[in-house]
């Protein structure tokens, strides 16, 4: 594992965000910076994993619930192959070809 | 046969493993029929892997650009001038096609397959980041240099190997451009995407992404 953030592997690159992330928001959460952030500040902060981790459950299967609905079904290319095929058959059957 | 329209210099390679619904057949008219400086026919003697197969037809090959798709009737010939085009259009090293966006499209997938084929591809997004719509289509358009350059470092098999060919490729960084295409499925015989490859695409689609 180096520090390069080009050369890192994926599963580092994440494990290095999570890392950084989940420090400060403890930091913060835990005043070890000696910061006093008001309480509304603290309110927000304290339930923002949770709240990141569920909002991107939602947009996971937003997505793909979208993309599964808006999947292109290729109908005229299905019909288009079936004649392409009776054609090239026949084709080929005057060219020689025993199917 | 459009291609010889087109002017487009072609020979067509076909590799096939002992199958045993007559290909190997078929294939041998279609040698006389069209020539054999046009159709190559280079069999082996049982069912090896695919990335063996692509070093096997790459042997004998001579042209400059390398196009690899499914024999079933899937992938469609009409695609392969839109192939070039693109490729002449940015200089890529790889065209891809893609299902996933623009016009591409598939037919023949029930609810069920559509929902593993988008979740899948999401959750490969999200994880690898590849800069490229469709990972584990095998409708592609490879430079010969870069085709050669890629099965040698590719070590998967399956879903996986398509995967593992464009996330080999980034690292390289060579260039990747899109076209959509419509995959037809299920033409002859039955498509199943059983658990096992699930399992499989899964512990390949980890790997990739602990080890690059």
């Amino acid at each position: 594992m180096t520090l390069r953030l080009v050369t890192m592997t994926k599963l580092a690159q994440w494990l290095w965000a999570l890392a950084l992330l989940g420090s400060a928001w403890a930091a913060l959460t835990m005043g070890a910076l000696g910061l006093e952030l008001p309480s509304s500040c603290q309110e927000v902060l304290w339930p923002l994993p949770a709240y990141l981790l569920v909002s991107a459950g939602c947009y996971a299967l937003g997505t793909v619930g979208y993309r599964v609905a808006t999947f292109h079904d290729c109908e005229d290319a299905a019909r288009e192959l079936q004649s392409q095929i009776q054609e090239a058959r026949a084709d080929l059957a005057r060219r020689g070809m025993r199917f | 046969m459009e291609p010889a329209k087109s002017g487009i210099n072609y020979e067509i390679i076909i590799i096939d493993d002992g199958s045993p619904d007559g290909t190997r057949d078929v294939a041998e008219q279609l040698e006389k029929i069209y020539g054999s400086n046009k159709i190559l026919l280079r069999p082996r003697e049982k069912k090896l892997g695919l990335g063996t197969a692509y070093i096997h037809g790459l042997k004998y090959a001579t042209g400059n650009y390398i196009i690899i798709m499914d024999a079933d009737l899937s992938h469609h010939p009409k695609f392969i001038p839109e192939f070039i085009r693109k490729q002449k259009e940015g200089n890529f090293d790889i065209v891809s096609g893609t299902r996933y966006t623009g016009n591409g499209g598939v037919y023949g997938w029930d609810l069920k397959r559509k929902i593993i084929s988008r979740g899948a591809n999401f959750i490969t997004q999200i994880l690898l980041r590849p800069g490229a719509s469709d990972l584990t289509g095998s409708f592609r358009l490879y430079r010969k240099e870069v085709l050669q350059k890629l099965i040698e470092k590719c070590v998967s098999k399956g879903y996986v190997f398509q995967m593992e060919m464009i996330i080999r490729a980034r690292q390289l960084n060579y260039t990747i451009g899109e076209v959509p295409i419509s995959f037809v499925d299920r033409v002859y015989g039955e498509s199943k995407l059983g658990g096992n490859e699930i399992v499989s695409f899964l512990k390949g689609l980890l790997t990739l992404f602990a080890t690059t």
